[in-house]
């Protein structure tokens, strides 16, 4: 690690020093860093390869492994059971992981994601939409901080905020419309904070935030110009929208779309509060990873989170050749 | 987006009844070998310094009593994992346990799981950090038996422990627990608080019947499914009324779907809630406090029971200390665990003996629910096993 400021330092130091061999020493020393620059990206691949690369590793290898083992003995002076367990690859998780509640839970989730996601970011974009073309900056501004804010905002205290605001019980909404009204939230309305909807509308408290965060520097970098050279042509608007506008915004609205279906398909810790027993595929798997019921099933849990990663990775691809054209327009 | 937000009444669901389950288990599992190891015999006499506290498998094993208070003062630091102050008196218990010994007392991740629990152990495997002891389910405690996670340890009082209660080898032993119970907030509903499973059934009562977790996760919740089997012609062989009775709650709107938290009794966003009765009685106090008079019932038309288990770490980097916290847990003294537990209205697993040689707490042990248990509910491991393979099959359909 020594080197590594020396030769950084290299240029900038020679140059002061000898202004007439600038070049020179430039040129060595720029070798000399692209030589070593890498070394700076060590401490990221060293992240990446503990918090992502290795723990994948491990689910991928559980997902097609079992363990059987044979009758236990016990030993008569440690009392330790001594028992031959034999572990080999196996498609038996896969298959599991693939039937019954597990398979309906993984639909429900894909479903539940895809629907808020396709929600979120129709409405995400249209107030990204109206806030990029106000005039007031204060609104901007207020409405990008909020977004940022409500975007992070998840989890248990976000699943406390809905319930005590629409919860059958006790929810603020609830109470006002029945005495005012004697409507009730779940009978007459048909909202239940439990049933999917209930959770869609959740989900969307922080998926449309995230919506105007992505959106609004897209929309942003719409030229004016281009506008108005469609209009010096005689462009009509709707024109402009289909054929300039469109065009340039749609990969990174499909972008968007994919982060906020990952965001959702993803999130735990909201539903969990708010129904414990909600059909998703990520309730599935903390029961079956660190429940208190389920034991020994840690490979089927595996296997689960791998049909997560085989769903999400192929739309992270998509995201990633998505994000390389929007940014040949919206750089 | 996932926010990792750890939800505290979710700990340690899975504590099974398996009582007697554990002893046929074992028997099944072919070992014929006689435990007639003397513990007394062969111990080395007195030398508390060169005793192997790691192999000792009783106090006097290691050279008595006084030799483990000495080790495990040296030691100065025990680890425990997934202990909530919450939880059946445990604040109470640890601070008890320092203030005598002066052993500090490390807690990590106070609300984990029993899965949690089995998965520290065998991820910190030789490390310092490593839990020294264990509480968990009786599932995860026949499983982590049979893997080699567990020391052989036999408290003083092993015997107070009833049979089927405990591994024969010492690798675990049952500590406490409760019965299935309904606790009820009497101002949130326009009905008498329910007293029997069967009264849960009453479209006065919709959206407010709740369970604590969801029954694959959540050992209560699926007891509390086995209690509403028995209450509806179901046996230890048969859970699936009890999911049909959760189907029919749900689809009168009466089952409540909602995480239950202390929070969410208080606000009466839970105001019915089927969970153990030490928890149901465990937060009246604290409920109290925000104006809730929260009561338990123990419902005679589903009585189930449950307890958790204590296990040494095979492994454990504090092992006198481990092994003087059980003997603390197992002391039938006044301040000892027994009562320490009994007052936190857990029933502590010597409490029968307790009661009969009269070291028992009399007032924690009058105020405790009162249940009428003449026939105790004792599923095997494979009616257990069947069980949960019949919530996981048909819960998530039944009351979605």
């Amino acid at each position: 690690m020594a080197i590594l400021p020396t030769a950084i330092d290299a240029p900038s130091g020679a140059g002061n020093r000898r202004p007439r061999s600038r070049a020179r020493s430039d040129v060595a020393s720029r070798t000399g860093a692209s030589r070593l620059s890498w070394l700076g990206l060590v401490p990221f691949f060293v992240f990446i390869g503990t918090v992502f690369l290795v723990p994948i590793g491990f689910v991928v290898v559980q997902a097609f492994q079992r363990t059987t083992s044979g009758e236990a003995h016990r030993d008569p002076v440690t009392q330790q059971f001594v028992r031959a367990t034999e572990t080999h690859t196996t498609l038996a998780n896969i298959k599991e992981s693939l039937e019954g509640v597990y398979l309906s839970s993984l639909g429900t989730s894909v479903k539940l994601s895809a629907i808020t996601a396709v929600l979120g970011a129709i409405l995400g974009l249209l107030l990204a939409y109206a806030v990029v073309t106000s005039r007031g900056s204060l609104l901007k501004q207020v409405v990008s901080t909020a977004a940022a804010v409500t975007a992070n905002f998840g989890g248990v205290p976000l699943a406390f905020l809905f319930i005590a605001t629409l919860d059958a019980n006790v929810g603020v909404v609830t109470l006002f419309l029945d005495k005012h009204f004697g409507l009730s939230l779940g009978d007459d309305l048909g909202v239940s904070l439990a049933g999917l909807s209930g959770l869609a509308l959740v989900y969307l408290y922080f998926l449309i935030p995230l919506m105007v965060l992505v959106m609004m520097p897209a929309l942003e970098g719409l030229k004016v110009q281009w506008a108005e050279a469609a209009e010096n042509l005689g462009a009509s608007r709707w024109q402009y929208w289909r054929w300039v506008a469109a065009p340039v915004l749609l990969p990174s609205v499909l972008g968007s779309l994919l982060l906020l279906f990952c965001s959702a398909f993803s999130a735990y810790a909201t539903a969990y509060a708010i129904n414990s027993s909600a059909p998703l595929v990520t309730i599935r798997i903390s029961s079956v990873l660190s429940g208190n019921v389920l034991s020994g099933q840690e490979n089927l849990g595996a296997a689960l989170a791998l049909n997560m990663i085989v769903i999400v990775l192929p739309l992270t691809v998509v995201y990633q050749l998505l994000q390389r054209r929007t940014s040949r327009w919206l750089a | 987006m996932e926010r990792f937000v750890r939800v505290t009444n979710v700990r340690r669901l899975g504590a099974l009844t398996a009582a007697s389950v554990l002893a046929l288990g074992l028997a099944a599992c072919g070992s014929s070998n006689d435990t007639t190891t003397d513990s007394a015999e062969g111990a080395p006499s007195g030398g508390a310094a060169s005793t192997d506290w790691a192999a000792a498998q009783s106090a006097e094993d290691g050279g008595g009593m006084d030799a483990l208070v000495t080790a495990a003062k040296a030691e100065g630091t025990l680890n425990t994992i997934a202990l909530p102050d919450t939880w059946a008196n445990y604040a109470a218990i640890k601070k008890a346990f320092t203030a005598k010994y002066g052993i500090k007392i490390h807690d990590e991740n106070p609300d984990g799981s029993s899965g949690d629990e089995i998965n520290a152990l065998k991820s910190t495997k030789g490390q310092d950090s490593a839990p020294d002891v264990v509480d968990i389910g009786n599932s995860y405690a026949l499983s982590g038996a049979l893997e080699g996670d567990f020391a052989a340890y036999k408290v003083a009082t092993w015997d107070d422990i009833p049979e089927g209660q405990k591994d024969e080898g010492g690798l675990w032993f049952s500590d406490y627990g409760g019965y299935i119970s309904i606790g009820c907030d009497a101002a949130k509903i326009s009905v008498p608080c329910p007293t029997t499973i069967a009264e849960l059934d009453n479209p006065k009562l919709k959206g407010k019947v709740a369970l604590n977790g969801d029954p694959t996760t959540a050992n209560a919740a699926f007891n509390g499914v086995w209690a509403a089997a028995l209450a509806n012609g179901g046996s230890a062989t048969d859970i699936q009324p009890g999911i049909d009775f959760f189907k029919k709650l749900n689809d009168e709107g009466i089952f409540n779907k909602t995480q239950v938290s202390p929070e969410t009794v208080a606000s009466g966003a839970t105001p019915v809630v089927l969970d153990w009765d030490y928890l149901n009685v465990g937060n009246t106090a604290a409920l109290k406090k925000s104006g809730v008079t929260w009561t338990t019932t123990v419902p005679a038309d589903g009585l189930v029971s449950g307890y958790y288990a204590q296990a040494v770490n095979a492994d454990a980097p504090h092992p006198a200390a481990a092994r003087l916290w059980e003997e603390f847990l197992y002391s039938q003294d006044a301040d000892g665990g027994q009562n320490l537990w009994l007052q936190g209205a857990a029933r502590p697993i010597e409490l029968v003996a307790m009661e009969a040689n009269g070291s028992a707490d009399k007032a924690a042990d009058a105020a405790l629910p009162k249940v009428d248990d003449s026939n105790p509910f004792l599923p095997t491991e494979d009616q257990i096993t069947k069980a949960k393979d019949a919530v996981t099959k048909n819960w998530s359909a039944a009351i979605s």
